[in-house]
């Protein structure tokens, strides 16, 4: 992979950003600072898809949203406030953790239903079809969409109409507590990409390098008209389903702790400071920075008032 | 002034829309031949059966600044979309804080008479006047489709345009050039001043049957025809209750948490009207149960224009008392 250096040190800034504001988000869900529920992203954070795009590109996220947002380019304090249910939040407190959404930078929206935004993304593709401008558009979905209706029609509509999509599915093996070994007929769902006549490729879901060269073949396939990809990113969560307590977690504390050996950020970081592109101090230099940050976000969140009761009828309609 | 039936009207609406902005286009299983042949294959699609994803694909084109129709035809279809339709256009404007409009139309027929048994004879629209973020219209006669179908194509929210089985070959009156029918307004589809029957759909044209029949023996009857079911034209509704002292609510759907049940809600819980109504609000709507296949069965089920007249004769007991009065 031959991304230049600030580029790639950049993709190790956006980890350690998406890391930092789940952990921040997961202790302030605890402290009762955040209501509802939290999904952490913690452990899947090589979002190595975002980087390939470009701006005009479209993705769609899902209840485990923030770091898509954040690779995207998502305000941190506009998320964090909108986690804190405050008015100056992306939906005006009116969405919560799992429904972000930035439309002005092409992120249409965390959905709580499983399955949910693949159809809608797959609009957003028809769209960038009709515009003939090149775009492309992106469904991030979990392996317990793939099992569900949407994802197979989606696949067929955009594999029959050449749509600009890439479907990635990020595969962290449990369906909430459920097992994909339990619930899925083929370990890959890459392969059931031959039965839409569209190339599916599995990828090591813990090295953005890996997913961000995947990307980039799907976006250039998609931008020349040839229609979508489907990308498997094999992952794992370090958390739980939610941050909800006393949830049950059937998964053992050996195959967690395989896999925080398989830490994406400590890798990333590791191959940097390989090639002589991170010192210790940038190391260093990054964290606080990105502690930085994500504190200003906090800052900002508890600055900000919370919605006037009455506002709850507003945006009902569109005018 | 020219006639057309229901469907024309509607197939009218559509292709005077799509001439006039190129954002809008189509997708159906079986879409109109006349508009595939006007628009081509890009404009007018052609699609798999595969309405949940074809219902969340509109909303994706409507978010990305296309003006999208789905038509579900029978809304037996729609079902299989429920998540799109109730998590996804019902919320999506409002969940995310307004930062985008969802201009959808969704189409699907309605309503009995047709001889097709219980899936696909259903009047299911007060499920989805329940949810909270959709526009609903449901149109007695070919004049007031196209009209409404016109505003709904140019609102910028998603609306669901209910059309009628039992009218898609009933010709009416249809204005020459470009009109439109503003939502939420009903429309008095004749006056009277005994007792008011809100009809929706056929049931107008069996309530106008009705009152004619009743004429005859001297009663005179206002037919409230709403046509736009969500918003609910309540003005309209407690001005003519108001004005007759009684209501009967004709409807082809079940009575239960139904459109007729709020009607009834609408002109009951008003004090202004509650205190004009001379006897108890009667509804006059199929019976509970799924639509039975054979016509003997079927017609038993759905009300007519003689159970409109009967609904009428209830709510009229003791009339004569008023007088004495």
């Amino acid at each position: 992979m031959n991304l230049p250096p600030d580029k790639q040190r950049e993709m190790l800034r956006q980890m350690l950003t998406i890391r930092c504001f789940e952990e921040r988000a997961s202790a302030d869900y605890h402290a009762g600072k955040i209501y509802g529920v939290v999904h952490c992203y913690i452990g899947e954070e090589a979002v190595g898809v975002c980087s390939a795009l470009e701006q005009g590109d479209q993705i769609i996220s899902t209840h485990r949203g923030h770091g898509h947002c954040i690779a995207k380019g998502a305000d941190l304090k506009r998320m964090m406030a909108e986690l804190y249910g405050r008015q100056t939040g992306y939906c005006k407190g009116k969405g919560g953790s799992m429904h972000i959404a930035d439309f002005g930078i092409g992120m249409l929206g965390a959905n709580g239903i499983v399955a949910g935004g693949i159809s809608i993304v797959t609009g957003a593709g028809l769209a960038a079809q009709m515009d003939g401008k090149g775009r492309v558009a992106v469904s991030f979905f979990g392996d317990g969409a793939s099992n569900a209706g949407p994802f197979h029609e989606c696949l067929n509509i955009a594999a029959t109409w050449k749509l600009p999509m890439l479907y990635i599915c990020e595969n962290n093996m449990y369906a909430a507590q459920t097992s994909a070994a339990e619930t899925h007929a083929m370990p890959d769902v890459a392969g059931r990409a031959a039965g839409y006549g569209i190339p599916g490729v599995v990828v090591d879901g813990n090295d953005i390098f890996a997913i961000h060269q995947a990307a980039a073949r799907a976006i250039a396939r998609a931008r020349a008209g040839e229609g979508p990809t489907l990308i498997e990113c094999k992952t794992f969560r370090w958390r739980a389903h939610t941050e909800r307590i006393g949830q049950p977690d059937f998964r053992t504390e050996e195959e967690i702790e395989t896999w925080k050996r398989r830490d994406p950020i400590a890798r990333l970081r590791g191959q940097l400071e390989a090639q002589g592109a991170l010192t210790d101090a940038d190391w260093q230099a990054m964290n606080k920075e990105v502690s930085a940050t994500i504190g200003d976000a906090v800052a900002f969140a508890e600055a900000s008032p919370f919605p006037a009761p009455e506002q709850a009828l507003e945006d009902m309609y569109a005018a | 002034m020219r006639e057309l039936t229901y469907a024309q009207a509607g197939v009218e609406a559509v292709a005077e829309e799509m001439r006039n902005d190129q954002r809008i286009f189509y997708m159906s299983t079986d879409p109109a031949v006349s508009l595939m042949k006007e628009f081509g294959n890009k404009r007018v699609r052609a699609t798999p059966i595969a309405e949940g994803a074809l219902t969340g694909i509109a909303i994706g084109a409507a978010g990305s600044g296309y003006r999208p129709i789905m038509d579900w035809r029978q809304v037996t279809f729609s079902f299989v979309a429920m998540d799109q339709i109730v998590n996804q256009a019902a919320k999506i404007h409002y969940m995310f804080g307004g930062q985008r409009t969802f201009p959808v139309l969704y189409r699907a027929n309605v309503g009995g008479g047709t001889r097709l048994a219980a899936q696909h004879c259903q009047c299911p629209y007060s499920m989805f006047m329940n949810l909270s973020g959709l526009k609903m219209f449901l149109p007695s006669t070919p004049g007031d489709l196209k009209g409404l179908l016109k505003t709904a194509i140019r609102d910028n929210n998603p609306v669901i345009s209910f059309e009628s089985n039992r009218l898609l070959t009933t010709k009416g009156p249809v204005p020459d050039g470009d009109y439109a029918i503003p939502l939420g307004v009903a429309d008095i589809k004749r006056t009277g001043s005994d007792v008011t029957v809100v009809a929706v759909a056929w049931l107008v044209h069996e309530a106008l049957a009705a009152a004619e029949e009743l004429a005859k023996d001297g009663i005179s009857v206002e037919v409230v025809d709403p046509r736009t079911l969500v918003p609910l034209d309540h003005a309209a509704i407690r001005a003519s209750v108001q004005k007759t002292g009684r209501l009967v609510v004709a409807d082809e759907a079940g009575p239960t948490a139904g459109f007729s049940a709020e009607v009834a809600a609408v002109v009951t819980e008003d004090p202004a009207t509650f205190a004009r109504l001379k006897a108890p609000v009667k509804r006059v709507c199929a019976l509970n149960v799924p639509i039975p296949y054979s016509p003997v069965l079927e017609d038993h089920v759905f009300p007519d224009r003689k159970r409109i007249i009967a609904g009428v004769r209830e709510v009229l007991q003791g009339r004569l008392s008023d007088k004495a009065v």
